[in-house]
């Protein structure tokens, strides 16, 4: 072994590890539902300024960037097409990817699920006899819950980018597909990296301050050991060019160009729906990314990387194609659509639901409008935290309007909770009282709406009410569901007389 | 184009002739929600349309656009609420709604609910009911072209673009057009107006601790205009916002815009 990795004792963790445990396991399965664990993320009220003012900005920057592009529907409408003929013809593209990357030198390896494409990549590194490896930012194996277990599997996986290395040393998971540390500030991490960076290689100067540039130099400090001495790096990849068999990787800081550069062996988990045809697409695509993302023209960092060429980069190069779950999103004609994702985050930007609650609650490493259509798809609706996931939005639209490969998000919530409904019926077990009760009240809903004259019957009831209660507001009050809309809102009592009432007494329908 | 019209004052019904409704067989589709809690929202859309020259209908098959059950996941159970849609309205050249949220539910769900069934006879009524209904400011403005109705409404208030007004049957300029030119109003600009208010149906009580904090939010908006009134096309968003700042005995109430627009310097 090249290196000297101790096992360090974590205080509160209690066992032995070569890197920061996180605090939830990764698939977040067995975590609180958001209905509930929301309830923890509204106490945060620095949290919710920090999401606010963050927010914000990414919006107003995102939409100047949009508002400068005149072709920016068309460019929509391309990468709309792009990708649905990606999804209709998707054996056709693997296949011719997995052909064009062979003929560069890249070794193609096929995993149906995070499990296995996890072991590839344990497998190729134990081959190089190394115990650790360097990571550019992804998703995708932050899905496949890679860094966990190559830890347990004796390696260990640093976190290069600046806001995963935050993450990652404040045994945290990310809050952001994009921005993952965006729930911390300045303060919090200097004291992560002041408690945490001595534990993992080179110290932070004990006299750093919380000033951005400062700490950016600390975790350069700190990351460039890990660089200089990684013989392995492992990826994701933003699109893989069929035609070219091109890996292409886009990012901000440079720490992924320097994964790209400077070990020997690359290792990349790419989602199966990542595919474009042709390397010309990219032009749709580098246009719309950095624009939706971080309202930025064009990525500081755009790297397009072929095959293996001798004496430059990567001398081995293995991508992994993985389905996990992938392929029972394509056989959903409806729910499909997430599948054009190209993870630029917009639509989690403009969420409402996701700016007040934080990206933790959601139970899912994507959150937002994406997470609550994908993760259910993904996972399956077996798990509370998936049933719980679809609802936990508004349905306001505004993802649908911002989305660069217009995925009609809403229409996909609602079809994805249909799913879960479909889900809770088919369960044989007892089941959650709270659905039980939900049951019961689509059932009257649909009683006394399915017909003007069961509606006709129960008004009798609300005028009842009505005529009680007088014109008074009605407060809190301890009847079920209804406490939960008075807990926060006075209502007034319903009026004497319906509109139906009014119309019977001063129209008389003439007969067409 | 626009056509302006004086305020109609005494003329009523009986000598509507060359009003923009002129001729025209409207049917109001009141909604569930408005039926039983705000039936002066009704009232107003139903004297409004009659004081522009139309001839205004309700039919009693109508109980519901289904979002309740649509938006929760239950399609099974919308199903019927679909079928009413269709035997109240079916037979009609215009709907008129006063809901932005109940409209969009018609237009772009009932189809989808129908095409789902593979009921190629619903899925023909409802390509037809889908078309034909509008949303109050749509029919005006669009159908009727007209921007002034000769409303009167001698206050301060700030207007609320609900969502799927906003969003789903993208009302644009339209509602503002109608309260520019409404006589005596101060309209002022609502901050973050395009933010949802947070009732979401059943959100508001599936989620309800998120869904008072989005209320929250869009009452403090509310409240920094110093209006003594936020309009806005959908009384569910209403009863949301307007509940919260009961609550906070802010003072500021929450009206429907066609109870705006149906009011006159007679009222």
């Amino acid at each position: 072994m090249s290196t000297q990795l101790r096992r360090i004792s974590e205080g509160n963790y209690g066992v032995a590890r070569l890197t920061p445990a996180p605090e939830h396991p990764g698939t977040f399965l067995g975590m609180p539902k958001f209905t509930k664990a929301v309830k923890d993320e509204l106490k945060l009220p620095v949290q919710r300024k920090n999401m606010r003012n963050a927010m914000t900005t990414i919006r107003t920057k995102r939409a100047t960037r949009v508002a400068e592009s005149p072709d920016w529907e068309d460019l929509r409408q391309a990468a709309f097409e792009i990708k649905n003929r990606v999804e209709r013809h998707l054996d056709h593209y693997l296949l011719q990817a997995e052909k064009s990357l062979t003929e560069r030198g890249v070794q193609v390896h096929w995993a149906r699920d995070g499990a296995e494409a996890n072991q590839i990549v344990a497998e190729i590194a134990k081959s190089k006899g190394v115990d650790e490896v360097v990571k550019i930012k992804s998703i995708t194996t932050q899905e496949t819950d890679l860094n966990e277990y190559l830890e347990e599997q004796g390696i260990a996986a640093w976190e290069t980018d600046l806001a995963e290395l935050i993450v990652q040393l404040g045994h945290d998971r990310p809050s952001h597909i994009v921005v993952p540390a965006i729930h911390r500030n300045r303060a919090e991490v200097r004291e992560i990296f002041l408690r945490e960076m001595k534990n993992y290689g080179r110290p932070c100067p004990e006299d750093v301050s919380s000033n951005p540039p400062d700490l950016a130099d600390a975790a350069r400090l700190h990351l460039r050991e890990k660089f200089l001495r990684a013989k392995v790096a492992v990826s994701g990849a933003n699109f893989i060019l069929a035609d070219t068999g091109s890996l292409v990787i886009v990012e901000s800081e440079g720490n992924g160009r320097m994964c790209l550069t400077l070990p020997d062996t690359l290792i990349s988990i790419v989602g199966i729906e990542k595919l474009l045809p042709t390397y010309d697409d990219l032009e749709v695509f580098l246009k719309l990314l950095p624009r939706s993302a971080t309202g930025e023209r064009m990525n500081p960092y755009n790297s397009v990387w072929s095959g293996v060429t001798p004496g430059d980069g990567p001398q081995e190069q293995h991508v992994i194609l993985m389905d996990n779950g992938r392929t029972n999103v394509l056989a959903d004609p409806v729910g499909r659509e997430v599948l054009r994702c190209i993870r630029c985050a917009s639509c989690i930007n403009v969420c409402p639901v996701y700016e007040r609650a934080g990206g933790h609650a959601y139970g899912s490493v994507y959150p937002g409008p994406i997470g609550i259509t994908l993760t259910p798809q993904l996972r399956g609706m077996q798990d509370p935290v998936d049933r719980a996931m679809p609802y936990a939005c508004s349905l306001c639209g505004a993802c649908n309007e911002v989305c660069p490969v217009k995925i009609p998000f809403t229409d996909i919530i609602i079809h994805v909770r249909n799913k879960v409904v479909s889900a809770e019926k088919a369960d044989r077990f007892p089941k959650d009282p709270e659905v039980l009760g939900e049951m019961a009240l689509m059932k009257t809903a649909a009683w006394v709406l399915g017909d003007y004259k069961h509606f006709e019957s129960i008004m009798y009831g609300s005028r009842g009410v009505g005529r009680v209660l007088h014109h008074k507001a009605i407060g809190p009050l301890p009847v079920p569901v209804a406490e939960r809309w008075l807990k926060y809102r006075d209502v007034q009592a319903p009026p004497t007389q319906t509109f139906r009432d009014w119309w019977k007494q001063n129209r008389t329908e003439s007969e067409r | 184009m626009t056509t302006t019209i004086n305020a109609p004052s005494e003329a009523g019904r009986a000598t509507a002739g060359g009003l923009p409704g002129t001729g025209l067989d409207v049917a109001v589709f009141i909604t569930c929600i408005n039926d039983v809690m705000f039936p002066q929202t009704g009232i107003a859309v139903t004297k409004l349309l009659e004081r522009l020259g139309c001839r205004v209908h309700f039919p009693k098959e109508q109980t519901c656009c289904a979002q309740i059950t649509t938006n929760t996941g239950y399609f099974d159970e919308s199903m019927n609420m679909v079928r009413s849609y269709v035997k109240g309205f079916g037979d009609y050249d215009y709907v008129v709604s006063p809901s932005g949220s109940c409209t969009a539910a018609v237009r772009d769900q009932h189809p989808m609910l129908a095409q789902r069934l593979g009921d190629a006879g619903l899925q023909r009524d409802v390509a037809h009911t889908s078309k034909i209904t509008y949303d109050l400011p749509e029919f005006l403005v669009d159908v009727l072209g007209v921007t002034d109705v000769g409303a009167y409404f001698p206050h301060r208030v700030t207007y609320h673009p609900s969502c799927h007004g906003l969003r789903l049957i993208k009302l644009g300029q339209r509602p503002y057009d109608l309260l520019k030119n409404v006589r005596g109003m101060t309209l002022v600009d609502l901050p973050a107006a395009e933010q949802c208010c947070g009732f979401g149906g059943t959100f508001c009580v599936k989620n309800y601790d998120m869904s008072a904090t989005m209320a929250g939010d869009k009452a403090r908006h509310v409240r920094e205009t110093g209006a003594e009134y936020v309009v806005g096309g959908d009384n569910s968003c209403l009863l949301n916002i307007g509940g919260v700042l009961a609550r906070e005995n802010s003072g500021v109430k929450a009206i429907h815009l066609a109870e705006v627009l149906a009011n006159t310097e007679e009222d």
